[in-house]
């Protein structure tokens, strides 16, 4: 017999899409069997008080939980995010319901072994009840008590050799496309970057030392798969120099119809054959490609390497040879001066495992010193780029100028010029002048 | 209940302490087929919705079967999970950037098997626990947020509103008949935890009530200068109030200035604002994040406000349906639904999605504003 009675909640087990309400209600059915006979931890009719919070806010329209919350583990200054119901009398199995941010391996692929221990050390010591993942990666273990956080973390590291996220005013749990490990586009192996910068910056990840929270993401091509443009405060995109690699014999059996454009991603469509005129040729965003003679030619020097053509016709067309990534950087959520998108900062970077990627690490750490001298309180990057200038920010990055990182340049005469780099400086006698132009 | 120990010992929680040893390395995880082919891989294709094949150098082959999850999910369900990658996949895994589950195999009769097993596969409810799917021009999983499940700034509920998107949605998911692929991203509040700002289409929480300030505990609850900084419209500043005789240091809100991002409640507990009625949804759509043929986008506000109508949202379900089918009648293949709506002109957009247009939409947020009204006699009627 379910504890509280959901009637709203109860209208979200039918429909097709896995139900969260189904799922939680096979989580409180399984604590209270309690087939292996655990002593669990936490309150057993945890998730069955969640659901009777939730169906509360159906009613009502209104969360249910208290402001804020701050608890984590002795060392650390983030890593769990502390939440209390405001009706802990009705609600007492989560009257405690803190959540722990747990560092995930870069593209998320897991072994069955480390999923069931984790799951093993969560029935336990927690509800039994996770988000995977986070949308910045982490696994999002749901739902403690502060008593057991200690012990959860003691458990973390002794036994299953892991760590937590991040969470405050430092550096986040950063996260990976699955690049190199299944994708044939990667222009750099992203999980290997992503994991060196994790341990390289644990630190500046578990202590808070920054103005505002800061994202690192890595997309291996410009198709963004972990949406490093939009959701890091920097984010890199893999990309290359020189020529897109051309099978001529592949293009043939695409324009032959052997073989199913993109991928075979419009199957299900009514789109009629093939047409690499049409679908190729004609919207190239450069107008750089023609296809004559049975050919297929790119003046490659007017390629943006946007990646329509190489998606469209993945069997014939392949990355250039000569790969690094791109930088960008200020992406943010609306709060508080408006959304951004990451702006291109290094057009081209090489990603070299053998310097254990020293170039990268100079441009971070180059925005981190100016960042956290210069960052007003609670200030995203994205935001002292715009009041301190871009300028500043290359300068910050010890990067050359280039016209790559604008997409116009300014149509407002504004600008400002240092006194050094004006013939005679600015210290002037009005005297002089005087004698020059008569009041 | 009685309390077991991990061993840590509070007396002395230094102690044994480890700390800063990170993620585990990914090496660890990968199945051998794609250890061994790592960084060769040649080309893929999508066989049927929601079954991938990867083609390496050495002609090695990976079929991957990717199948919807909700996010929230029982330690009970990833069990179940971890008992299906055992049986057919030699105990690997992985989850999607999008929170959907994938499982690799290495012959077709096995990813065939398998696809079918997993949808036969349902709760007691009757909905699919791993609907095969999300792959090419369709669909693909929500990313979304906390909600009413945990956080306490929501302008309306996460995983409600995603599961009845997902269920009006689903025939998109186990196709491939779009234009290109629709991305469905949501928020709960305008902190935007995801992607909202970045999706096809968004569903997005807001508010429309100022802040209630709770005088007599602000002070000891809140920086004032924190929350009055908090303000991206200036609409806060610091004040005092008498209350039975007894003075306060708390904050006034200009109310006209005020609209309602609730970031001042992020940071002062004592201004609390959620509401029954005044909360809902905004619909944002035309955002993108990759580089194909157009820019990434920003997504735009095309929905001012929708009740929140729990459980089941009706209304912005069918408001999405509606954009959703104009975009499908009316797109060029490949084109994103923001490229699709710049192209026939935003006035057409509204016209064929039978949208009315209202004052909410056009922006007065600082100097951008004006880039966003249209400075040419180009339009049509
Ligand atoms: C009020 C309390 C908040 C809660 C409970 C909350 C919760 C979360 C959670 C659980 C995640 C996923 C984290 C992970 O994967 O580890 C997340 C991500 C995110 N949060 Fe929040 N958040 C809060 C406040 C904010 C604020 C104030 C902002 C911005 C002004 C914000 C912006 C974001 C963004 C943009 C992401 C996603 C970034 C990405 O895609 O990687 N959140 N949030
Ligand atoms: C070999 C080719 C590719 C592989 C292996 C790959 C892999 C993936 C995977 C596994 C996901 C998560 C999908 C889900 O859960 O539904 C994803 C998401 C995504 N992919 Fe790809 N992808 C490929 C090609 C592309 C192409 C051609 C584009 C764009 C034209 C693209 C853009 C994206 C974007 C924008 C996301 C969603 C990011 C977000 O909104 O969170 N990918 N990709
Ligand atoms: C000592 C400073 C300046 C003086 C004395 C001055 C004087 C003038 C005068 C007399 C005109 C013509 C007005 C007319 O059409 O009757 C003019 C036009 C203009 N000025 Fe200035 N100006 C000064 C500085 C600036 C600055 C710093 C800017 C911008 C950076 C500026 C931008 C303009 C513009 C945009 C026009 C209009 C041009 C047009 O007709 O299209 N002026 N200015
Ligand atoms: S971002 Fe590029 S390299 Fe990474 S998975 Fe997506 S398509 Fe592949
Ligand atoms: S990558 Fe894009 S810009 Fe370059 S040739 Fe292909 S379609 Fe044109
Ligand atoms: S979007 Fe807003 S309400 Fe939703 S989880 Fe993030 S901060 Fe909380
Ligand atoms: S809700 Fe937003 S706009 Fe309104 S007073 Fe608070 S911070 Fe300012």
């Amino acid at each position: 017999m379910a504890k509280h009675k959901t009637p709203l909640l109860d209208q979200l087990e039918s429909g097709p899409w896995p139900s969260f309400v189904s799922d939680v209600k096979q989580e409180a059915e399984a604590r209270a069997k309690n087939e292996k006979g655990l002593d669990y931890q936490i309150p057993v009719d945890c998730p069955e008080d969640l659901l009777g919070v939730l169906e509360l806010s159906y009613e009502d329209g209104e969360t249910h939980w208290k402001h804020g919350g701050i608890v984590g583990v002795f060392g650390y200054g983030g890593g769990v995010i502390g939440r209390y119901c405001d009706q802990p009398e009705k609600f007492p199995g989560v009257a405690h319901f803190h959540t722990m941010r747990v560092a995930q391996p870069a593209g998320k692929w897991y072994t069955t072994k480390f999923l069931r221990d984790v799951c093993d050390l969560w029935d336990l010591r927690g509800s039994g009840l996770t988000n995977m993942h986070g949308s910045t990666g982490d696994i999002v273990l749901l739902g403690t008590t502060t008593p057991q956080l200690e012990e959860i973390f003691f458990e973390l590291t002794h036994n299953l050799d892991n760590d937590l996220g991040g969470s405050g005013s430092n550096l986040r749990t950063p996260a990976a496309c699955m690049g190199m490990s299944r994708c044939e586009y990667a222009c750099y192996n992203t999980q290997e970057l992503c994991y060196n910068l994790t341990q390289e910056y644990q630190d500046e990840l578990h202590r808070p030392a920054f103005p505002y929270k800061f994202k690192f993401k890595f997309d291996g091509c410009p198709n963004g798969c972990v949406a490093a443009i939009a959701r890091s405060d920097l984010g890199f995109l893999g990309t290359w120099k020189g020529a897109i690699q051309i099978d001529q014999e592949a293009v043939a059996a695409y324009v032959g119809g052997e073989i199913a454009p993109n991928a075979g991603a419009h199957a299900d469509g009514d789109w009629g054959a093939f047409d690499i005129q049409k679908e190729v040729v004609d919207i190239c965003p450069s107008q750089c490609i023609s296809y004559e003679d049975g050919k297929l030619k790119i003046d490659n020097s007017e390629c943006v390497r946007c990646m329509h053509c190489i998606n469209t016709m993945p069997r014939a067309l392949r990355p250039g040879v000569e790969r690094g990534t791109s930088i960008f950087c200020g992406a943010k959520a609306p709060i508080l001066d408006g959304p951004q998108m990451g702006s291109l900062l290094v057009p081209f970077v090489e990603v070299n495992a053998d310097d254990d990627y020293q170039a990268i690490k100079d441009i971070i750490e180059g925005v981190w010193d100016w960042w956290m001298e210069e960052g007003k309180n609670r200030e995203r990057v994205g935001e002292t780029m715009k009041r301190l200038g871009f300028g500043a920010l290359v300068r910050a990055a010890g990067v050359p100028f280039d016209p790559r990182q604008v997409q116009e340049p300014r149509h407002n005469p504004y600008i400002f010029w240092k006194a050094d780099d004006v013939e005679g400086g600015w210290d002037r006698d009005i005297n002089d002048y005087r004698e020059r132009h008569q009041r | 209940m009685a309390f077991i120990s991990s061993g840590y010992n509070p007396e002395k929680p230094m102690e044994g302490r480890i700390t800063d040893i990170g993620p585990q390395h990914f090496d660890k995880f990968l199945p051998p087929v794609i250890k061994n082919n790592f960084g060769k891989w040649l080309y893929h294709e999508i066989l049927e919705p929601g079954l991938l094949v990867h083609v390496a150098e050495s002609g090695d082959k990976v079929y991957t079967i990717r199948c919807g999850a909700a996010r929230l999910m029982s330690v009970t369900l990833i069990r179940e999970v971890c008992d299906i990658a055992d049986k057919y996949c030699g105990g690997h895994l992985r989850f999607t950037t999008r929170n959907n589950i994938e499982f690799m195999v290495e012959t077709e009769e096995d990813a065939k098997a398998l696809k079918k097993h997993l949808n036969d596969q349902k709760f007691d409810g009757g909905s699919y626990k791993f609907p095969v799917g999300g792959t090419g021009a369709g669909v693909t999983n929500i990313v979304h947020t906390q909600g009413w499940v945990h956080c306490h700034t929501p302008a309306t509920d996460a995983s409600g509103t995603v599961k009845a998107t997902m269920d009006e949605v689903f025939e998109e998911f186990t196709h491939m008949r779009l234009p290109a692929p629709v991305r469905i991203s949501m928020a709960c509040c305008l902190n935007m935890c995801g992607a909202v700002h970045c999706s096809d289409i968004s569903i997005l929480g807001i508010h429309r009530k100022p802040p209630m300030i709770d005088h007599e505990y602000l002070d000891n609850l809140c920086e004032i200068p924190l929350a009055v900084a908090a303000c991206p419209t200036g609409a806060i500043r610091p004040s005092k109030v008498e209350i039975d005789g007894k003075s306060f240091k708390t904050v006034a809100v200009k109310e006209e200035r005020c609209m309602f991002c609730g970031n001042c409640y992020t940071m002062c507990p004592s201004m609390p604002l959620s509401d029954k009625e005044g909360d809902g949804i905004a619909l944002m759509v035309g955002g993108k994040i990759s580089n194909r043929i157009s820019k990434p986008a920003f997504s735009k506000v095309v929905v001012p406000f929708i009740p929140n109508e729990p459980p089941r949202w009706p209304t912005m379900t069918k408001t999405i349906r509606k954009i959703l089918d104009a975009y499908a009648k009316g797109a060029n293949k490949y084109e994103r639904l923001g490229d699709w709506a710049t192209r026939i002109g935003w006035e057409r957009f509204f016209e064929v999605c039978e949208l009315p247009f209202t004052e909410h939409l056009i922006d007065d947020f600082r100097d951008p504003a004006y880039y966003t009204w249209r400075q040419t006699s180009q339009f049509k009627w």
